[in-house]
C-alpha cells in the first residue's frame, strides 16, 4: 500500500515561472527512493510541498490515504509526527543557541508526544551512534558528521514512518559520508525512505527506486538497478555520463 | 569525541576584563543613583557653603555659583540618566522588537512600506524628535523626553530587528522547527528571539549611551527639568558661565556622562560574550 501519493502535481513560486510540472509519484510502505536532477530541478521545492510546507497550484497529495492539507490542524499533527526531514546543512539545520537535548526534543515538545522526553532523546541519539550523554552541549562543539547525525536523531525521535533527506550527505567528506549514508540504510529497514541526491552513486547504494527529475518534470522512474543499467531518457544517459567513476566504486565497496 | 571547548585563555582574560570594568562602572552609578533615594550630602536646592568653593572634604567637588552642592547635584544626575536610559531603551525595545518582527513576517508590500517608513524616521535625528516632542508638551518633564526619545529610539530597533529575524528566518533549523510542529509564537520564542538577542542587547548598549547623551543635550539647551531633578546635561549649562574659574562643574557632567555610557557598552559587550554559548566556547 502507498504511504504517499503524489497526483499530477504542479507549483510555481510565483505566477508566471513553473517550478514542478505535473508530477506524479508514490512512495509504497518501506520503500527507498532516491530523487536525483541536476540543481534547479526542484527537488527541494517538492520536498517542500511534501512536508505540507507550500500547497500545490493544481493536483493532489495524499498521506497515508488522506489530503495533505496544512490548514487541517488535527491531520497535521498527526502528519508532522509521521514525516520528519534531515537537511543538507548541518550548520544551518541546528540552532546554535540550543542545546542537543533541546533540539532533539523539539518535535516530542511541539507535537505533544507523551513519555519520558530525556530518555526517548538518549535512544535516539544511541540509534545514530552518539553518547547518551552529549544532550548537554551546544551544536558549535559538534563536527559536520556528528552535527548530520543529531538532525538525523531529531527526525527519528518522533517515530516516523517516512523520512525525507535532502541531500543530506552532499556537505560531507566522503568517509563521513559513507558512515551517515550506512545509518540511513539502516534506519531505511523500519521506514519509508526518500532520498534526495545529485549524487547518483550514493542513490544505487541506498535506494531501491530511483525518480529522475529535469526542470520540474519527472524524465523517468523505476528500479535503481534498471535504469542505470539501461537508461532511457537522455537527461538520465547524459547524468550518468558524468558521474565520477571514483564515487561508485567507493560506495560500493 | 572531540570536545573542542577551550578558549583562548588571552581571548577570555579580555572579556572578563571587559565585563569587571563595565559592572564597575555601571555599578557606582546605580550606587549613586539607589544612595539618593534614602541620603543625600546636601539639600540640592539650598545654599550648602560659599559661591563657586573648590573641592574640599565638605564639598568633594565643589560648590556652584548658586553654593549649592555639586557632589549632591552629580549623585542624583546618576539617577536621572539611569532613569532615562533604561526608560528610554525600555520603550525602544518593546515598539521596536515588535514593529521589527512584524516587518519580518509581512507580506514583501508591508514589509516594503514598514522598511521605507524606518529609513525616513531614522533620517531625522533623535534629539531633533525628542526637542520637538518636550517643546510640544507645555512642562518641561522627564517622562516627556524619555517617551520622545524611546520612540525614536524605535525606529532604529525595528530596522535591526527586521534584518536580523530576517537573516534568522531563512535558516534550516526555523525550517525544522515547523516540521516538528512549532507554531510562530513559539518559533520566535525559542528560536528567533535568542538568536538575534546577542546583536540586540549590544545594540540596546550603544542606544542607552545614545539616550542619556541626548536627554543631556536637552537639558543642556533648557530644555530639562531643574533642581532638585536636575540632569547632568543641566548641571552643564549652569557651569557655562564660569568654566574658568569653576572647571569641575563643566569637566564633571562630562566624565559621568562618557564614563556610564562606555561601561554600558563594555557590560553588554562582557555579558554577551560570557553568555553566548556560541561565544563562550570557541
Ligand atoms: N523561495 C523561493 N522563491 C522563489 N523561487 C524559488 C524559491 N526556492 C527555490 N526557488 C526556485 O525554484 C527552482 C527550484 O529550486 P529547488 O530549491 O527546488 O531546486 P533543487 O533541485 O533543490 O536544487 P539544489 O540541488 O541546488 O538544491 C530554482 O530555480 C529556484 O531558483
Ligand atoms: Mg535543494
Amino acid at each position: 500500500m502507498s504511504l504517499v501519493r503524489v497526483d499530477h502535481v504542479s507549483f510555481g513560486y510565483t505566477a508566471n515561472r513553473r517550478i514542478l510540472d505535473d508530477v506524479s509519484l508514490e512512495i509504497a510502505q518501506g520503500d527507498t527512493i532516491g530523487l536525483v536532477g541536476e540543481s534547479g530541478s526542484g527537488k527541494t521545492t517538492l520536498l517542500r510541498l511534501l512536508l505540507g510546507l507550500a500547497r500545490p497550484d493544481s493536483g493532489t497529495i495524499t498521506f497515508d490515504g488522506r489530503p495533505l492539507d496544512p490548514r487541517n490542524g488535527a491531520f497535521m499533527r498527526d502528519f508532522r509526527r509521521q514525516a520528519q526531514v534531515v537537511y543538507q546543512d548541518p550548520y544551518s539545520s541546528l540552532d546554535p543557541r540550543q542545546t542537543i537535548q533541546s533540539i532533539i526534543a523539539e518535535p516530542l515538545r511541539s507535537l505533544k508526544i507523551p513519555g519520558d522526553h530525556q530518555k526517548q532523546v538518549g535512544d535516539a541519539l544511541e540509534a545514530v551512534g552518539l553518547d547518551r550523554d552529549v544532550g548537554t552541549r551546544f551544536p558549535h562543539q559538534f563536527s559536520g558528521g556528528q552535527r548530520q547525525r543529531i538532525a538525523i536523531a531529531r527526525a527519528i525521535v518522533p517515530g516516523p514512518r517516512l523520512l525525507l533527506a535532502d541531500e543530506a550527505v552532499s556537505a560531507l567528506d566522503l568517509t563521513t559520508r559513507i558512515r551517515i549514508v550506512d545509518l540511513l540504510a539502516g534506519l531505511s529497514k523500519t521506514m519509508s525512505l526518500l532520498f534526495v541526491s545529485h549524487d547518483i552513486g550514493v542513490v544505487a547504494a541506498l535506494c531501491r527506486r530511483i525518480v529522475i527529475l529535469e526542470k520540474g518534470r519527472i524524465v523517468e522512474a523505476g528500479d535503481t538497478a534498471a535504469v542505470l543499467a539501461n537508461p532511457q531518457h537522455p537527461y538520465t544517459q547524459r547524468l550518468l555520463a558524468s558521474v565520477p567513476r571514483l564515487t561508485l566504486n567507493e560506495v560500493s565497496s | 569525541m572531540s570536545t573542542a571547548t577551550m578558549t583562548a585563555p588571552t581571548e577570555k582574560k579580555s572579556h572578563s576584563l571587559a565585563l569587571k570594568a563595565g559592572l564597575l562602572l555601571v555599578g557606582i552609578h546605580i550606587f549613586m543613583g539607589l544612595l539618593t533615594l534614602v541620603w543625600l550630602p546636601y539639600d540640592p536646592t539650598a545654599m550648602a557653603g560659599g559661591r563657586l568653593e573648590g573641592p574640599s572634604l565638605l564639598h568633594l567637588l565643589g560648590t556652584d555659583r548658586l553654593g549649592r552642592d555639586l557632589f549632591t547635584q552629580m549623585m542624583i544626575g546618576s539617577r536621572i540618566a539611569l532613569i532615562v536610559g533604561i526608560g528610554a531603551v525600555a520603550i525602544g525595545a518593546v515598539i521596536g522588537v515588535t514593529l521589527g518582527l512584524l516587518a519580518a513576517f509581512a507580506s514583501k508590500w508591508l514589509d516594503d512600506a514598514l522598511a521605507a517608513t524606518l529609513d525616513i524616521l531614522i533620517a531625522f535625528p533623535t534629539l531633533l524628535i525628542a526637542m520637538l516632542v518636550v517643546a510640544a508638551s507645555d512642562t518641561a518633564n522627564l517622562w516627556s523626553a524619555i517617551i520622545a526619545l524611546g520612540i525614536a529610539l524605535s525606529a532604529i530597533v525595528a530596522r535591526l530587528t527586521r534584518i536580523l529575524a530576517k537573516r534568522v528566518l531563512v535558516m534550516d533549523y526555523i525550517t525544522a522547527a515547523r516540521t516538528s510542529g512549532s507554531s510562530w509564537p513559539k518559533i520566535v520564542a525559542i528560536h528567533i528571539l535568542p538568536n538575534i538577542w546577542p546583536t540586540l542587547s549590544v545594540n540596546f548598549a550603544l542606544q542607552f549611551g545614545l539616550a542619556v547623551i541626548a536627554e543631556a543635550s536637552l537639558s543642556y539647551l533648557g530644555l530639562g527639568a531643574p533642581p532638585p531633578n536636575a540632569s547632568w546635561g543641566r548641571i552643564l549649562q549652569e557651569a557655562q558661565g564660569t568654566v574658568y574659574t569653576a572647571p569641575l562643574g563643566a569637566i564633571a557632567p562630562g566624565i559621568a556622562l562618557v564614563s556610564l555610557a562606555i561601561g554600558v557598552n563594555l557590560l553588554a559587550d562582557g555579558l554577551r560574550d560570557t553568555i553566548d554559548p556560541t561565544r563562550r566556547a570557541r
